[in-house]
């Protein structure tokens, strides 16, 4: 650890300590003061002087603390972190005063001067944040224009295909091996029609909620949920693909993998909702979320392609050999040794290609979907409640802040837990 | 398709547009044919792409670096700020920027100037546009400038392989790229002026600044999301990059007699740049994808414009979808084939 000398030298270290850690404390007090109780203390400063005086203090403060070896702990942390060089200790106030300043403004909109009382516009009379906008259009927000009576059906649905995705974690030893079976394919087809029939309707003496009115965050998951599960084998299967030996099989999916990477998505949903229904027979009619779901897939099946490709080719050819000499054939060897070792050297691409595709949900609003992006944008234009725009995305962003930030720190746990050594 | 009654084929793109750009790099006006009109917003694509990369590059590479500081605070902001800009969809940025932050600017008559002569306003920033007189001079002083280090470059690596004497490239460019634009404005006779953004009165209750250039507050938005969002991606390259280099060739490169500054450009950066620059230029072909976002807050770029309203004009969705599909694309292929040329060359041969 380099930690340069400070140019100003006294017989005695600790009169240093002394004096430097005083400045300090009187560079930060001061901004403190100013910021939390708009206190200038050295207002008799002239004018630009006035503005760097904590800084200059501060400054020659660390400088004074700065020293090879001073015996203290805390001083010597300080020395160590924050405050190695003259660049650093610069850096280090900057920082420490730009937290300062802003605190109180953001505490002050988001929590003091806030309202969240009352349900109308005219409660929020307070120069903050107007929480009260989320709170009556919270359920906007979270169902879309799904009957307000019928939410139980999206809540039940969701819990039923959470509790399903963690039935696989009971299996017994001798069913493990149908593990991957029940996630692949009777998972998906499970949650297909718990979704479909609760939350759709029109059977078992439910009524029929046509998906124009589902919206919100709620389907945010549902996209995010289908697309996720089916993108998944299918990125697999071309990436398998990318790497067989017979070319017609070999070119298609590199063709497949390349075109669809090379699209924005907001392009390949015009397509799903103007392109694609031309090529339908006439009497043939698909849903829009369908169509959309089945775009998503489709787009996020290339990248997780190339993420599976990656595991695939970072495995050594011994694996290979070893199978097929124990007489594996094609199927059993990649089912059995190569996929299971590559994909566990994936899982953080996965994961990102996942994060990707939570992202991206909210731009199925450009075609007409109101997830929660579509909703803000109706919500903030009723003409109740203008003005509440900044609430509203500072809201949506919380949430989709939280998802994404679970989901990587997931990910990184997954990795953890497998990761072996080779 | 031919019993819907849909025709196929490409003669629309000769037919007048007449739909009006807000905002056009090259002049355009509803009169124009549809193809112009794909010129038009194709060059908007790319404008926003072209500043986007060139600011998350700036900040990506600030916050990579900041990320391996040794001081606490920096590390853990520069570790914060990633996985705040991660971790929001990139769409609801850009709304935040367009519909709250920006929309929170003052009116043109009230705003205060920003550095003296530029005003960031509710409508856009307005900043001075250069009027140039003998522009061509100036042009051909700094292409003159830059060929001539990239020549002194060549010959200092050659000196430096036969003699092992080093001459002070750095010094040299940057004189070379001062004095010889310097020398055009004194003896070649150029001049540059400034029209400045002056407020004019419209009527009773609207103004508007006039002269200088108008930078839309679409155009910002879209840009300051993408450059933040975009940032993140590339401070994590930059940084596995530097990681990447195991402390061992530091250390040979000093017990050799580099000094710290060698080191850096001679033995790590050749180094790192192999690992960072592949995954970067995925980052900005994906910030040019992400471009497309643009639709959403109506920033006229290819997709609004061709994707949206043309093809609501016309009708031709096959043709429109599959032109919009085919340039990014292309983009994305040429990018791409770009970079396996590049990783070609810089791979490590081995034996």
């Amino acid at each position: 650890m380099n930690i340069s000398l400070s140019k100003i030298k006294t017989s005695n270290p600790i009169t240093n300590i002394y004096i430097g850690s005083f400045l300090l404390s009187l560079a930060i007090f001061d901004v403190f003061v100013y910021s939390f109780f708009d206190l200038n203390i050295t207002s008799f400063l002239p004018g630009n002087l006035n503005l760097f005086f904590p800084l200059i203090i501060g400054f020659v403060g660390l400088s004074f603390i700065r020293m090879e070896y001073s015996g203290i702990k805390l001083v010597d942390n300080i020395n160590k972190h924050i405050n190695p060089s003259n660049f650093n200790a610069l850096l280090t106030l900057l920082i420490i005063f730009t937290v300062l300043k802003a605190i109180p403004p953001a505490l002050s909109w988001m929590v003091l001067d806030a309202n969240i009382s009352g349900d109308t516009k005219a409660a929020c009379t307070g120069t903050g944040a107007c929480w009260t906008y989320i709170k009556v259009w919270f359920k906007r927000f979270m169902y879309g224009m799904y009957p307000n009576e019928l939410h139980w059906r999206i809540n039940s649905a969701f819990i039923l295909v959470i509790a399903l995705g963690f039935v696989g974690y009971f299996f017994k030893e001798n069913l493990k091996k149908y593990l991957a079976l029940y996630y692949v394919v009777i998972y998906p087809i499970i949650a297909f029609l718990i979704i479909y029939y609760l939350i759709s309707g029109g059977a078992f003496g439910l009524v029929w909620v046509e998906t124009g009115a589902w919206g919100g965050l709620s389907l945010t998951f549902i996209v995010s949920f289908f697309c996720l599960i089916f993108c998944f084998p299918l990125g697999m299967i071309l990436a398998l693909g990318r790497r067989s030996n017979l070319p017609a099989v070999k070119y298609v999916s590199i063709c497949y993998i390349e075109f669809w990477r090379g699209v924005p998505l907001i392009t390949v949903l015009f397509m799903s909702s103007v392109m694609f229904p031309m090529f339908l027979p006439e009497d043939f009619f698909m849903d829009k979320l369908v169509r959309v779901i089945i775009a998503i897939t489709l787009f996020e099946a290339a990248y997780c392609a190339e993420v599976i490709r990656g595991g695939l080719q970072a495995l050594p050819r011994g694996q290979y050999d070893a199978a097929k000499s124990l007489g594996m054939g094609y199927w059993k060897m990649h089912i059995f040794v190569i996929l299971p070792q590559a994909l566990k050297l994936v899982i953080p691409g996965i994961a990102n290609t996942f994060l990707a595709l939570v992202k991206d949900t909210p731009l199925i609003f450009v075609v007409g979907l109101a997830e929660i992006a579509g909703m803000l944008a109706l919500a903030k234009t009723n003409p109740k409640w203008l003005g509440f725009a900044m609430e509203g995305y500072i809201f949506a962003a919380i949430i989709f802040w939280i998802i994404c930030y679970a989901m990587s720190k997931y990910s990184y746990n997954l990795e953890q837990k497998y990761k072996t050594e080779r | 398709m031919d019993n819907r009654g849909i025709d196929f084929g490409f003669g629309f793109l000769k037919q007048e547009a007449s739909f009006d750009m807000q905002f056009t790099l090259l002049d355009y006006d509803g009169q124009d044919s549809y193809a112009w009109a794909y010129v038009v917003a194709l060059l908007n694509t790319l404008l926003v792409s072209f500043l986007g990369i060139i600011f998350c590059t700036i900040l990506g590479v600030i916050i990579g670096v900041a990320r391996l500081s040794q001081n606490f605070l920096i590390r853990n902001s520069a570790a914060w700020y990633v996985e705040f800009f991660r971790n929001i969809p990139l769409l609801l940025q850009i709304f935040f920027w367009y519909y709250a932050a920006l929309r929170a600017l003052p009116l043109p008559e009230t705003a205060e100037p920003w550095f003296g002569v530029t005003y960031m306003t509710i409508k856009g920033y307005y900043i001075p546009s250069m009027i140039w007189e003998n522009l061509n001079v100036f042009l051909s002083c700094l292409i003159a400038a830059i060929v001539s280090i990239i020549f002194i470059r060549i010959y200092a690596r050659k000196l430096q392989e036969r003699e092992g004497k080093q001459l002070p490239v750095f010094y040299i460019s940057i004189g070379l790229l001062i004095i010889l634009p310097l020398l055009s404005f004194l003896i070649g006779g150029v001049k540059l002026d400034f029209e400045l953004p002056v407020l004019k009165q419209l009527a009773q209750t609207s103004f508007i600044f006039e002269g200088g250039i108008a930078l839309p507050p679409e155009l910002i938005a879209l840009v300051v999301a993408l450059s933040l969002y975009t940032s993140t991606f590339v401070a994590e390259c930059v940084r596995a990059g530097i990681q990447g280099i195991s402390k061992g060739q530091k250390e040979a490169a000093a017990s050799v007699g580099l000094n710290p500054n060698q080191i850096l450009k001679l033995v790590i950066m050749p180094q790192a740049l192999r690992i960072i620059i592949p995954p970067t230029t995925n980052q900005y072909l994906n910030l040019t994808k992400n471009s497309s976002l643009a639709a959403a807050i109506a920033y006229p770029d290819l997709v609004l414009v061709f994707a949206g309203t043309a093809l609501m004009q016309t009708g031709k969705a096959i043709e429109i979808v599959g032109i919009t599909m085919l340039t990014y694309l292309t983009i994305s292929l040429s990018i791409a084939a770009l970079m396996n040329w590049y990783n070609k060359r810089i791979e490590i041969k081995e034996k």
